[in-house]
């Protein structure tokens, strides 16, 4: 189901919780998973659930509780723009308009050669830095102009 | 202790108690939805909110720990403020459908919105809809109706030992529902339906058939398995509509196993026998009652005047009456014939001589949860005995170490200290092991009797931690389960048991398998006459020499009995092609007889077609009589009947008084049940002087030898008991018979033997005992033992093999 290196990065989350408690290790194991596969299928939360001994609907609930685990294919670039306060008085909302132009696609969509997925996201922690993204759950990207869309953008399209 | 004050009244709760405990113990009701005694807190509905002094905002009642000075005020004006803005909140997106759903009129949520809840909403916006879900066939759900209190979560996840509920998403969008494409299929499943305050989770069979207020409830007793589940059987119209938990901390807590909930359907199946019918000339047909018994009585008059009195024989099933029972052993030992027996699927009888009472748990129900360390030999333990699965899951909670030793390797959905898988012929021996270890970890002798057996045997690991469980861990009992009991060597395994259970100082108990199975002995429905139980019993059976056939006897599975059998035979509540060890030769033998009256409940539909029955007499189910049952703790529980007899159905006390009247036999004039009990019991019922699952002198047979062993060669077949085919009124239970436990029997091997068959998954091959043949698909399971395949009993698709235990031949086809 998952590759051995990603099954050797669920086992060194292992390490970090007593033996008995291998949920303990359900976020880390089910993002893990994510990485590999591009998003969580019934198949693969039914595998981590047994992986961690646990019954699949616990994994299930936490699957759906957070909203960085893909529960549907997206494209293989997820770009996540807060539209939370202080972003939107700094211009999320310009840069939402500017990605729909873009790539003309609205949030939930993903274009149609299957690179870029949009998605509306709560407030990051970085209000300072507003309008912020974030590309695929990992890399943050502050200040987001119009200027600095078309530059990610073209990017990530190489 | 903790003392603290509850609207101005003192009150103590131990340490850790929270404020619901204290008003609880002071009978002030605090609105709540998500907290029951049972579960675990979570404090998400947040309808209890109380004000506490000091506190600067309210507290939720059931997660707030007492605290020494406390005051609670659970009526003041910020607390019912509280409470009247959760309630606000709750009403927001519950449907306003009350007039359409099951659940009104024994609602929480209604209830306490009468209470709490504004006389219209000032919400007006668009309400959620959440889709509902398939949970399997008996439980019905509407979601949009839950207000998330996590209860069926929870029951999962602590009671019923699985979780297959969750409460998925958040906020707003959160939705009770099972993993994708899975249902609930937990035995215990149908007190969700119990544990929702709102309408969101209801019963399927019951949906939309009556409201609740039309309904009565009468007190019962369940029918099913040992345990003597307290019913509410609930009623309109002279119906059977609904069955509920009563509770009672002693036996079944507020739970019911879906078995006892939801087995009433079989009560109004259509299959119900309403008259009485003889058959005349192969010809089946009705007859009224007087035409019926008088037929009985002299066919059994002709049987007897032609064969002898001995040549007469009766079988009961332990489902039935302590009273029923009574009467069936009087009326046969009446007519000069000891041979009356209750226990269909037992195969050894080796013991009957030396047995000192009714064989029972050994121990109190409730005791269970307190053991340390237990050893089940022989038993699926959640199937056969779903609640008191439940206790030992509890007990295993808390500490305690589950050891067991079974051909059949199951989920018991906890925890499992040790488990033996060995095949059927290997038990006696993985016993003698677990014997071998004790008396050398203890440093005792062996007792004498075993001695012999056991001089072969040397202890292996599994029987060493086995028998360090049991000796290091008090309390600590060892049961005897269903399995064992019918298994070829019966007798063994319970010698052994209970020596180890006297050298590690354990208690021993034998799990009973129906309802009535210590009643059954206490009412004397045995072969061997009545050394203990009935106590003013006619002794008829010492008259004849004491010793009647017992029922492998009777039917033709015993095989140095093979071929004979009665002449006569009287059959209550059984379908022998079900529910005997070897259904195979039980109806080849009644087939020989001269007559065989069946008194039961039902047209069963192999009496009629296999043509081995002559009379059929309705009689009724549990519902529709009084009566009494002795549970497997010894408890003696009558009931009375709820509904009256459907159609000509009659009483089987009142059948069986009036043939003994018939047949001009003593001691027959009884008016009521409680009558016949009165001859059965002592006064005041305590019945524990004739509980005693022991054994006298006995030797063990050699550990690899004897006769019993006839399945050791070739393969063998591990033939259970289906839980949802245990006795007649399940079978006809069409919502159980639609559930996953109750699919159709599959030859179950492991995958090396299906490799070394040659053998393929879902392939259909033909199995064989003696003349009977089945066809059956493979199915993998590795954790059977080798050179066992594992077949159901008491189905249809398999009553045309033989001995649940015994050797089995498979071809491919």
């Amino acid at each position: 189901m998952l590759s051995a290196e990603s099954l050797k990065k669920i086992d060194y989350e292992l390490t970090k919780y007593p033996a008995d408690q291998k949920q303990s290790a359900v976020m880390s194991a089910l993002a893990i998973a994510q990485d590999e596969k591009g998003w969580l299928t019934t198949e693969t939360m039914d595998f981590v659930a047994e992986y961690l001994d646990m019954p699949s609907i616990a994994v299930y609930e936490v699957a759906t509780f957070y909203t960085m685990y893909n529960l549907q294919p997206i494209g293989k670039y997820k770009i996540t723009v807060c539209t939370n306060l202080p972003c939107a008085l700094s211009g999320a909302n310009e840069a939402v308009a500017h990605f729909r132009e873009k790539l003309g696609i609205g949030f939930n969509e993903t274009t149609t050669d299957g690179k870029f997925t949009l998605k509306e996201g709560e407030c990051m922690g970085a209000c300072g830095d507003a309008p912020v993204l974030l590309v695929n759950n990992k890399r943050m990207c502050s200040f987001m102009s119009n200027d600095k869309i078309d530059q990610l953008l073209e990017d990530l399209s190489k | 202790m903790i003392n603290f004050e509850i609207d101005g009244k003192p009150v103590s709760v131990p340490k850790n108690g929270t404020v619901m405990d204290g008003a609880n113990q002071l009978g002030i009701y605090i609105p709540h939805f998500c907290y029951h005694k049972k579960l675990s807190i979570a404090a998400n509905c947040r309808m209890c909110l109380v004000q506490v002094e000091k506190a600067p905002k309210p507290l939720p009642a059931c997660a707030t720990p007492a605290m020494e000075g406390m005051k609670v005020f659970t009526h003041s004006g910020q607390a019912v403020t509280a409470q009247k803005g959760v309630m606000e909140f709750l009403l927001i997106n519950h449907p306003l459908d009350c007039p359409i759903c099951d659940q009104g009129g024994e609602c929480q949520l209604q209830d306490l919105a009468v209470g709490y809840g504004a006389s219209s909403s000032r919400y007006t916006e668009t309400k959620r809809v959440v889709a509902n879900k398939n949970l399997g066939p008996l439980i019905s759900t509407d979601m949009t109706r839950c207000i998330h209190c996590t209860r069926c979560v929870r029951f999962g996840q602590e009671i019923a030992g699985i979780m297959e509920l969750g409460m998925v998403g958040r906020g707003e969008h959160s939705e009770i529902l099972a993993f994708v494409g899975k249902t609930v299929d937990s035995e215990l499943s149908g007190n969700v339906i119990d544990l929702c305050p709102v309408g969101a989770l209801v019963s399927k069979p019951f949906r939309y058939s009556a409201r609740t207020w039309e309904l009565s409830r009468r007190k019962s007793i369940s029918p099913h398995c040992g345990l003597g589940s307290n019913l509410i059987v609930q009623i309109k119209q002279n119906r059977v509509m609904r069955v509920l938990p009563r509770e009672n901390e002693e036996i079944n807590e507020c739970w019911l196993s879906d078995k006892d909930r939801f087995s009433y359907e079989g009560l109004n199946s259509e299959e119900r026998l309403t008259r009485p019918m003889i058959k005349q000339g192969g010809v089946w047909q009705e007859c009224d009652w007087q035409t019926a018994l008088e037929f009985v009585a002299n066919g059994l008059k002709d049987v007897k005047e032609k064969y002898g009195a001995e040549s007469i024989g009766a079988l009961g099933s332990a489902h039935s009456t302590l009273e029923e029972l009574y009467l069936l052993q009087k009326l046969v030992r009446g007519l000069g014939s000891a041979s009356v027996d209750h226990r269909v699927r037992q195969s050894d009888f080796r013991a009957d001589s030396q047995m000192q009472g009714a064989p029972w748990l050994g121990m109190p129900i409730a005791e269970i949860s307190q053991l340390k360390s237990l050893l089940v030999i022989g038993s699926t333990l959640r199937k056969d005995h779903p609640l008191l699965a439940h206790r030992i899951r509890q007990a295993v909670k808390h500490g305690a170490e589950l050891n067991v030793i079974n051909p059949i390797d199951d989920d018991l959905l906890t925890k499992v200290r040790n488990r033996a898988i060995v095949a059927p012929d290997k038990m006696v021996s993985m016993l003698a092991e677990v014997l071998k270890a004790i008396a050398e970890l203890k440093g005792v002798e062996i007792p004498d009797d075993a001695k012999n057996a056991l001089s072969t045997v040397s202890a292996s690991d599994t029987a060493r931690a086995i028998a360090i469980s049991l000796s290091d861990n008090k309390p600590a009992a060892i049961f005897i389960g269903n399995l064992a009991q019918h298994h070829p060597r019966y007798t063994d395994i319970c010698k052994l048991a209970q020596h180890i259970a006297q050298i590690s100082d354990v208690r021993f108990g034998v799990l009973g398998e129906a309802a009535n199975s210590v009643g059954a002995y206490i009412a004397g429905a045995v072969p061997f006459g009545n050394r203990f139980g009935n106590r003013n019993a006619d002794t008829a059976g010492d008259r004849h020499g004491g010793q009647g056939a017992n029922a492998s006897q009777m039917l033709g599975m015993d095989d140095a009995a093979s071929g004979t059998g009665c002449k006569a035979y009287i059959l209550l509540n059984l379908e022998p092609e079900l529910d005997c060890y070897n259904t195979q030769r039980a109806v080849r033998t009644l087939a020989a007889a001269d007559l065989v009256v069946m008194m039961t409940a039902y047209k069963s539909h192999a009496a009629i077609q296999d043509n081995y029955a002559d009379v059929l007499l309705p009689i009724a189910p549990f519902t529709e009589t009084s009566g009494t049952f002795v549970s497997t703790e010894g408890r003696v529980q009558s009931f009375n009947g709820v509904v009256a007899p459907l159609g000509e159905t009659r009483p089987a006390w009142k059948v069986l008084r009036v043939l003994g009247n018939i047949l001009q036999l003593d001691g027959f004039d009884y008016e009521t049940s409680e009558q016949v009990r009165g001859d059965v019991l002592p006064a005041g019922n305590d019945v524990s002087a004739w509980l005693n699952s022991r054994l006298g002198s006995l030797a063990v047979n050699p550990i690899e030898a004897g006769k019993e062993n006839k399945g050791s060669e070739g393969l063998q077949r591990i033939g259970e008991v289906p839980i949802y085919q245990a006795d007649l009124i399940v079978r006809r239970a069409e919502s159980l018979q639609r559930t996953r436990d109750a699919a159709a029997p599959l030859a179950w091997m492991s995958g090396s033997l299906m490799a070394q068959l040659g053998l393929q998954t879902e392939e259909v091959i033909r199995l064989k005992q003696e003349e009977g043949e089945v066809q059956l698909p493979v199915a993998q399971d590795d954790k059977l033992p080798a050179n066992c395949i594992r077949i159901a009993s008491a189905h249809p698709s398999t009553a045309a093999l033989g001995g649940m235990f015994d050797q089995i031949t498979v071809e491919k086809s």
